[in-house]
């Protein structure tokens, strides 16, 4: 049901306390001289848009908030333009929550901490908006926009260090790729629109269903639009851009880039190719329309992705570079509950998510405690870190790599164990065995990290690490439910498991 | 005794939170607080031992609470007879390691809160009746091993370390592959281990025999079986003393447990098809190639890894008999190995705290100077040697006789080797305890009243148990008794009961 205007004013609360946010603190940087309290603004921008997102899965005749999560409402918004829906609203949760630890991080971070970072927040939050929109976008048109204000907000952000060649180096690539991904993204739409006769998901979905285009035409369109969203989600071939960029952008925007804008991507690929260019079947299976086989060509791309990423991984000596392959590889991870068609595949793909999103900022977070007190980021920067004052973010970086490479009793073992579960129900044992001997060559790699850590000596001239309480308390605010996620799940798979609900109209 | 095995497990994971938090600056006080929680678990493990019913072949003890409703995943817990001898012994050998760790000086807090979380590990590993509990604890263990060889070890650690955690990781990555084959294959879906037992039979042998070898791999590494066997000598070489006794009294035994446990009891078909080449086979292998690369060490510590392998292999030879002698010896073998192996592993760390050194050729007659310790090692050694009157000889025989009735040619191959094991040990023995006593170490003071204690109980189990092995044939009969009939009547069937 299309909901109306003045509802769809309601349902938008998250973005228009993001917005009204953005744009009061560039208006507040001209005359507040003390930039951190523009940043504890955005910070409560952030906890506003999650609690309203929160208040989004609650109809108002249901007050208990769980029982909210459980059953939202669901619709058109904004003539047919956006939908509300039980799998917008989880990623709307992810993106506040990582729009909040970034401005969290940005606080404690020495690189944006510059005595004038007022409209670095702005950016933060505008970026979030168009993650926000990215969840939601049920038509071709805002699919676009709400990419390209993430995609523009990002380049600015990446190159926020104006005075460090990295980081404008980093900028300009990121934009280059950007651009080349986005044109052919808009051209392949353009080929969908020209095929279905609309820019709306469902209207495409029914004419392909009614025979409107050959299927290799529509193949082509699916390949051309998939450039723009691997792009977004670093998915091989189009993950070129992700190390430079990761490693020349300022720790907190990596960090922002490797969970938000990874997450949006996944949910604007998930809402095109499931209810837009799928059909529903018995039991939570899908099918793809018209004989179209993009399941077969994202196989590929998820087998090459794992594979890619973690093998450049290895030889890494930066160790913000390393997470970029890291995250390279993660994506592929993602894809493989993407590629088995089934609702156990995307609730495994949205339970992931989650945890991703706590190790992967996570180990962000000790990169940035490191940078700040000794200005480095390689591998040897690391050496020896729990003997020189840096225990505890060495035992919480121990934490998240190892719960990156899957080892349980953390959080990361469970999303993968739900991911290669739907992969086995699904009897895809090829992609099943290459994703193992993936998880085998990624332990090396982190392994290595933690070896550096723990197992070699300091030799003196690494500089000492110091907690301060600020950071301290940030990464205790990722690291126990890490823990606390791979000893008891159970509420979040739930909500994961009633998130895979899509608006059909 | 309600939920026993639980308060088992969890009171030494309590003790490292309470270790964490002592201050690092009194590593006296650290010592003896983690030597106090291991025996909170070792006392319930000998009421345990008294009260355990040896009559019935059923789970005892058993805690059983749903954890993940939605992929059926309990916290599902309990004991039987091929269990509950590990059980016991993993009790036991934590005390007795932790007091032999009390010569640790550097990062001591660190040392004993993981040593505490690796014994909740490894008893989880032998107490989960839930596959997935099972594949949880028995990775848990791997993270404080890495680190306890890598912080603490000897000069190669690091690279002894990491070996250790790829080797054990590979094998746990296909042991979660075959099991959510096994769990989608099941109906309705279970992880619950008894619930499983003969599903198997759902598969066609081809498939059965593909997730028998896969879990096989994982289980090989830990035995560890030729040829996966290469992360062992570097592992307990470079460990220090404790961490190479866990490794060899309780780690190797997780390899031929997990392999009653699980192939035996869900894929009796595939077990009877493979078990020839794959254990028999093998196993008469590693009795041999252990005890030839035992006979060409000249490093006392990586003689005593390399005989562990050779030990290892009357396991899986007794294992593959199907016979009541062959199958209760290996379990009684596992558990004999476990003392005698530990008891080597302590000895060889008296010495090298002594001498720094472990070089066969660099000492003799230590005999003159060190007469109880050397009173021990001739003890420890001839137990190793299989001599009558020692707990080792009943295993050795139990597990060649029952292995004659199926295996005539490998049990003389076997029993043959029996020469090479006694060719090591006993010029070992002869190179270090007789023979010329070197000047530097006429000096030397015998072992003082804390290594003797942790030397003695595992003496006396050697001995007791060499006079009346039945102290463990009775606790784990009627279990193994059951679990070779369902083998035998698994494969005769064809398909096993639905």
């Amino acid at each position: 049901m299309d909901l109306g205007n003045a509802a769809s004013v309601a349902y938008s609360a998250p973005e228009l306390i993001l917005i009204a946010a953005a744009i009061g603190i560039v208006a507040a940087d001209l005359v507040v001289s003390a930039k951190e309290q523009l940043g504890a603004v955005a910070l409560l921008a952030c906890a506003a848009a999650l609690v309203a997102a929160i208040g989004l899965r609650m109809p108002f005749s249901e007050r208990w908030i769980v029982q909210g999560l459980l059953h939202g409402a669901e619709g058109w918004l904004w003539s047919r333009m956006l939908v509300v829906d039980g799998f917008a609203v989880f990623f709307k949760l992810v993106f506040a929550l990582a729009a909040f630890v970034t401005i969290w991080m940005s606080l404690g971070s020495a690189e944006v901490q510059d005595g004038d970072e007022g409209e670095y927040y702005a950016l933060v939050l505008a970026s979030t908006v168009g993650l926000f929109y990215m969840a939601s976008a049920a038509n071709l048109l805002m699919a676009y926009l709400s990419l390209e204000l993430v995609s523009l907000t990002s380049y600015v952000l990446t190159g926020y260090r104006r005075h460090d060649r990295r980081s404008g180096e980093a900028a300009l690539k990121y934009l280059v790729y950007g651009g080349v991904a986005s044109a052919v993204m808009i051209y392949g739409m353009s080929w969908l629109y020209g095929l279905a006769g609309s820019l709306e998901y469902l209207k495409i979905h029914d004419a392909l269903t009614h025979g409107a285009a050959d299927p290799l035409t529509v193949f082509v369109a699916v390949v051309l639009v998939l450039a723009g969203f691997g792009f977004k989600i670093a998915a091989v071939p189009f993950h070129m851009w992700a190390p430079d960029v990761y490693e020349g952008a300022p720790i907190p925007v990596t960090a922002f880039l490797s969970v938000g804008s990874k997450a949006a991507g996944f949910a604007i690929l998930i809402r095109l190719f499931y209810p837009g260019l799928s059909e529903s079947g018995e039991g939570g299976a899908w099918a793809p329309l018209a004989g179209v086989d993009w399941p077969g060509l994202m196989l590929v791309v998820c087998m090459a992705t794992m594979t890619l990423g973690n093998l450049a991984a290895l030889g890494q000596r930066n160790v913000k570079r390393l997470l970029a392959y890291s995250s390279i590889a993660h994506a592929g991870y993602l894809l493989m509950g993407f590629v088995v068609l089934n609702d156990t595949g995307l609730r495994a793909v949205l339970f992931y998510l989650v945890t991703y999103y706590l190790m992967n900022l996570g180990a962000f977070v000790v990169v940035m405690v490191v940078a700040n007190a000794t200005g480095r980021e390689d591998m040897d920067g690391y050496r020896g870190l729990a003997w020189r004052g840096g225990a505890v973010p060495a035992v919480a970086m121990a934490i998240f790599l190892f719960s990156l490479a899957g080892i349980p009793p953390l959080a990361g073992f469970v999303g993968k164990f739900y991911l290669f579960a739907a992969v086995v129900e699904q009897r895809f044992y090829l992609l099943a065995l290459v994703g193992f001997a993936n998880t085998l060559v990624a332990l090396y790699y982190y392994a290595r990290l933690v070896r550096t850590m723990f197992l070699d000596q300091p030799r003196g001239d690494e500089g000492v690490v110091a907690l301060d309480a600020h950071n301290a308390f940030l990464l205790y605010f990722l690291t126990i439910p890490t823990i606390a996620l791979g000893l008891y799940w159970a509420p979040v798979i739930a909500l994961a498991e009633r998130s895979v609900r899509f608006f059909l109209g | 005794m309600d939920h026993v095995l639980t308060w088992m497990t969890f009171l030494p994971l309590l003790g490292a939170a309470v270790v964490l938090c002592l201050p690092s600056r009194r590593p006296g006080l650290i010592k003896r607080v983690a030597l106090l929680s291991t025996l909170p678990t070792f006392a319930l493990g000998v009421r345990l031992f008294a009260a355990f019913d040896r009559a019935t072949t059923a789970y005892q003890y058993v805690d059983r609470t749903p954890w993940i409703a939605s992929y059926a995943i309990d916290y599902f817990v309990g004991v039987d007879g091929v269990s509950i001898t590990m059980v016991l012994l993993t009790a036991l050998l934590c005390p007795l390691c932790v007091l032999a760790s009390f010569g640790i000086d550097k990062g001591v807090k660190g040392y004993f809160a993981l040593f505490l979380m690796l014994e909740t590990g490894m008893l989880g590993v032998f107490v989960a009746l839930d596959f997935f509990l099972f594949y949880v604890f028995w990775e848990v263990m791997l993270l404080p091993m890495y680190f306890l060889i890598g912080v603490w070890g000897g000069p190669r650690r690091e690279y002894a370390a990491i070996k250790f955690f790829l080797y054990t990781f590979a094998g746990s990555v296909l042991m979660l592959v075959a099991m959510l084959v096994l769990y989608f294959g099941a109906a309705p879906h279970t992880f619950a281990i008894p619930e499983l037992a003969g599903r198997g039979a759902v598969f066609d042998p081809r498939t059965q025999q593909l997730l028998w070898l896969a879990l096989f791999v994982a289980f090989a590494i830990k035995i560890p079986a030729f040829p996966f066997h290469t992360w062992l000598p570097d592992a307990h070489v470079e460990a220090p003393t404790a961490i190479s006794v866990i490794l060899a009294g309780v780690l190797l035994k997780m390899g031929t447990y997990g392999l009653l446990r699980i192939n035996y009891g869900i894929l009796p078909a595939a077990t009877l098809d493979l078990a020839f080449w794959s254990l028999a086979a093998l196993g008469t292998f590693n009795i041999v190639y252990g005890a030839l690369c035992a006979l060409a060490q000249t490093d006392l510590k990586k003689l005593v890894a390399y005989s562990s392998i050779s030990h290892m292999g009357y396991v899986m030879l007794g294992m593959a008999a199907f016979t009541p002698q062959g199958i209760n010896g290996a379990v009684l073998q596992m558990f004999n190995h476990g003392t005698i192996t530990a008891l080597l592993f302590l000895l060889v760390g008296v010495i090298y705290d002594r001498a720094h050194h472990r070089e066969i050729a660099g000492f003799g007659g230590l005999a003159g100077v060190m007469p109880v310790y050397t009173g021990v090692a001739a003890l420890a050694f001839f137990a190793a040697m299989g001599l009558p009157g020692l707990s080792a000889f009943i295993s050795e025989v139990l597990v060649l006789l029952g292995a004659w009735q199926r295996h005539p040619g490998l049990t003389i191959v076997a029993a043959s080797a029996i020469v090479l094991t006694a060719g090591y040990l006993l010029w070992t023995l002869q190179r270090v305890w007789l023979g010329r006593l070197d000047e530097r170490y006429a000096a030397l003071p015998d072992v003082d009243a804390r290594e003797l204690a942790t030397l003695l109980p595992l003496a006396a189990i050697v001995l007791a148990l060499g006079v009346y092995p039945h102290a463990v044939l009775d606790l784990i009969g009627a279990s193994l008794g059951h679990l070779n009939e369902l083998v035998r009547a698994g494969a005769a069937a064809g398909v096993a009961p639905r």
